[in-house]
């Protein structure tokens, strides 16, 4: 096979079809992407020849279902250095015994993918180093999102992991460790996650996340909830830190993917607008509590950021109603136009902007030229891109180690391609790094909101189409399948639906970026000290809500 | 110096009040007469009830939980930061251990991994201790009631004085929240449990059902667990 195709050169269907060979056993037409149908025992041999022939580097998401007559896991390709370039490798399984081969040695991200799949709906994986629930408590009867679930059984929860960390029995006398539990409820964990680290002295020898204390069933919301209306209100609540738009932007271009739904320019410039100010405003938040997890700054630097998250949170309340769950968008469109008076909501949001560099700067002095941090994160928790890649890492995180790769540049939607903006990359891979990445974001988002605004100024009046014509009940059609993402704020935030002819989706998956950025942890703390593996984990800046769903 | 002579410090028993008379001025001595000397009467005493005393202290000085759940929590710090400053109101130290915390407000989702854990952190809080169950998803599981992993309520796992809804309240909402329960704990008031059906036991006391069964290789009889009737829940 030729390697030309590595990189990110184009791949047609064709030279796709030659590398898979006899191995694909049947052809499949998803909306973003050709799928290949291959069997559950060839899956790693397919996947590392994507990987290293075709140049496909980047598991992006894996989900798994269950149709009445088989299980489905079906892997979603892509590449770094060119997103919009995807294929879908499908891998049916019997209903009576579903054992597929894992792909884990091929994507390392593959591992948590495949214990959630096999938590959810299950799938067992061969070949897979740890295959144990990740969401769901160990002892749960039942695959929730299988078809023959049964939701009203009783479930027995045990507290026997939560004993006492310094009870005598969590020291191993012979090698001289000691197991620490960290959270679900502890100040520096942002949440509710479990973090079971296992100390030798004040070295992290291994660190395992273990997550699901805010697993809420969000696939299961959406998959009983109607295209139209009765979704949007929940991405709100993944990733709640005020970016609620910018997840609302993902199902909403997914749905209208899937339902081949043209948004209006003029609604285009609001979704960017408004998206990017959620983007400062989550970004602050990540700023604050990184400086309290980091230098326990409770006081300066944590109620700055809060105070800066008041103005965006003031302004996007002018326009959407809310302060955090902003339920704004609609498919083919957003809600309602811009406040009257337009003048003033303009004037308010430039006035934000313009406090915006000499806030930066502020930011800039307290933070980044602090010896202290500075001692705190460079050179701590590193992330090789290469490392990254391999879990799938997205967003500031992996463009804190040096891996270019934005979709609103890549794969661009919206108004994005109009606006002149940059795509900020760090090579310093530490925590650092990811900092300066997050800070000098927002400052490009200020520039998009800041061109947005004048576009808005200009738009004549009798052409403000705020929603295109969707029908009141949207049945897309039977078995068509869409998987795609956008740029949120932790990084690419994907939503996965298949259609079945009503007006609810069959499977509804969702692609945290937090999830994959998360599982990295254990790359970046281990051998380091404890102190930063906090430092790492306050970088990584995760929200709960988006790593369990 | 004034050419006045000194005040006389010998031969007498009286108090030597000249200097502060003077500094005093004539006319009545109003540095006392507060609004609170006021509305104390004539004497500079108060008589309460010591338990009306406790209650009053109680309430003007909660120790926060620093408990962070779900979404409401983030409207939660908003309350305690620059803005709404919920420490105006007597109310403002989150305290990141429960041994140190009367109150826990309950910001989000209680999912079936988390209610076990919620219940020993409530555990931990020293007596008396109070809730606020802050957001829908405290009251019946709000917008993900029908989840299977969901519990429908705070309230079936901890009684909660106050309920605070909305998803999620206003940070303006969940002030008044405190301010309520600081009202009732003044007025001595306790909320009594509603609903309480989970509760943390030693597995080998669980009925032996069929589940049960199941799990019992798994799992030791000493070892806590919490079980979930979700066909009884509300």
């Amino acid at each position: 096979m030729s390697t030309g195709l590595e990189n990110g050169l184009e791949v047609s269907e064709d030279d796709l079809e030659t590398l898979i060979g006899d191995r694909a056993l049947d052809r499949e037409d998803h909306v973003n992407a050709p799928g290949f149908v291959v069997r559950p025992d060839q899956v790693q041999e397919v996947l590392t020849d994507l990987r290293d022939e075709a140049g496909f580097d980047h598991l992006s998401c894996l989900t798994a279902q269950q149709y009445e007559n088989r299980y489905e896991s079906i892997y979603h390709l892509k590449k770094y250095a060119d997103p919009t370039q995807e294929v879908s490798v499908v891998v049916p399984t019997a209903v009576d015994e579903p054992v597929s081969q894992s792909a884990a040695p091929v994507f390392r991200t593959a591992d948590w993918h495949e214990r959630e799949a096999y938590d959810l709906v299950g799938i067992e994986y061969d070949d897979h180093p740890d295959l144990r629930r990740i969401l769901l408590p160990d002892t749960w009867q039942g695959h929730p999102l299988s078809l023959e679930y049964d939701q009203e059984q009783p479930q027995v929860v045990t507290l026997s992991e939560h004993e006492n960390p310094v009870q005598p029995d969590h020291h191993d006398t012979e090698s001289d460790t000691m197991f620490l539990n960290i959270g679900p409820h502890h100040p520096a964990t942002h949440g509710v996650l479990h973090v079971k680290a296992v100390l030798d002295g004040e070295t992290v020898v291994d660190v395992d996340p273990d997550i699901g204390y805010l697993h809420r069933c969000e696939e299961q919301m959406c998959q009983s909830g109607t295209y139209r209306h009765q979704i949007m209100p929940y991405p709100d609540r993944w990733d709640y830190v005020s970016a609620g738009l910018l997840n609302e932007w993902a199902y909403a271009r997914a749905a209208e993917d899937l339902a081949d739904i043209e948004v209006p320019e003029y609604a285009q410039v609001i979704r960017t607008m408004s998206a990017e100010l959620c983007r400062i405003a989550a970004h602050m938040l990540a700023l604050g509590t990184f400086a309290l997890d980091v230098f326990g700054d409770f006081t300066a630097v944590f109620q700055y950021a809060f105070r800066d998250r008041e103005v965006v949170q003031d302004i996007l309340e002018d326009l959407t109603g809310q302060r955090l769950m902003f339920n704004y968008f609609r498919l083919g469109g957003v809600a309602w136009d811009l406040p009257e008076p337009r003048e003033e909501f303009f004037e308010k949001t430039r006035e934000f902007l313009d406090d915006l560099p000499a806030k930066a700067e502020e930011y800039h002095n307290l933070i980044t030229a602090n010896e202290i941090f500075q001692v705190r994160c460079v050179d701590t928790g590193i992330l090789e891109p290469e490392v990254a890649k391999q879990y799938g890492c997205t967003g500031p995180v992996a463009r804190g180690s040096g891996v270019d790769y934005d979709l609103r540049r890549d794969d661009p939607y919206g108004y994005y391609p109009e606006l002149e903006w940059n795509v900020v990359t760090e090579d310093g891979m530490d925590n650092y790094s990811r900092v300066l990445v997050r800070m000098q974001e927002v400052k490009e988002s200020a520039k998009i909101i800041e061109q947005c605004i004048d576009v808005l100024e200009e738009w004549p009046e009798d052409d403000r189409e705020i929603q295109a014509n969707v029908p009141r009940t949207l049945k897309p059609d039977a078995d068509t399948e869409v998987y795609r993402a956008v740029e949120a704020a932790k990084g690419e935030l994907g939503i996965y639906m298949r259609a079945d002819g009503t007006d609810t989706p069959a499977r509804f998956k969702i692609r945290s970026p937090c999830f994959h950025n998360l599982s990295t942890l254990a790359e970046m703390a281990q051998g380091e000290y404890i102190p930063d593996l906090i430092a790492s984990l306050g970088s990584l800046d995760i929200v709960l809500g988006e790593v369990d769903r | 110096m004034s050419n006045e002579p000194r005040q006389k410090t010998y031969e007498t028993a009286a108090p030597s009040t000249d200097t502060r008379d003077a500094r005093m001025g004539e006319g009545m001595d109003d540095r006392f007469n507060s609004k609170l000397r006021e509305a104390f009467g004539a004497s500079p005493f108060i008589l309460t009830k010591f338990d009306e005393f406790m209650n009053w202290v109680r309430g003007s000085s909660m120790f926060m939980l620093q408990f962070g759940i779900a979404c409401c929590s983030i409207e939660m710090i908003h309350t305690y930061a620059i803005k709404h400053d919920l420490d105006r109101f007597g109310a403002g130290v989150p305290r990141a251990s429960p041994r140190q915390a009367d109150v826990i407000i309950v910001p989000g989702t209680i999912v079936s991994k988390f209610g076990p854990r919620m219940k020993r952190v409530y555990d931990q809080m020293p007596e008396p201790k109070f809730v606020v169950g802050m957001g829908s998803c405290t009251i019946s599981g709000g917008p993900f009631q029908e989840g299977y992993n969901v519990v429908k309520g705070a309230e079936e796992i901890i009684p909660v004085d106050i309920h605070v809804p909305g998803c999620p309240p206003r940070p303006e909402a969940l002030v008044y929240g405190v301010a309520k329960l600081q009202e009732r704990i003044k007025n001595g008031e306790s909320s009594p449990v509603v609903v309480k059906p989970y509760e943390l036991e030693e597995f080998g006391d669980l009925p032996r059902d069929e589940l049960v069964q199941q799990l019992a290789d798994r799992i030791d009889e000493e070892d806590l667990v919490m079980r979930y009737n979700w066909a009884d829940s509300p």
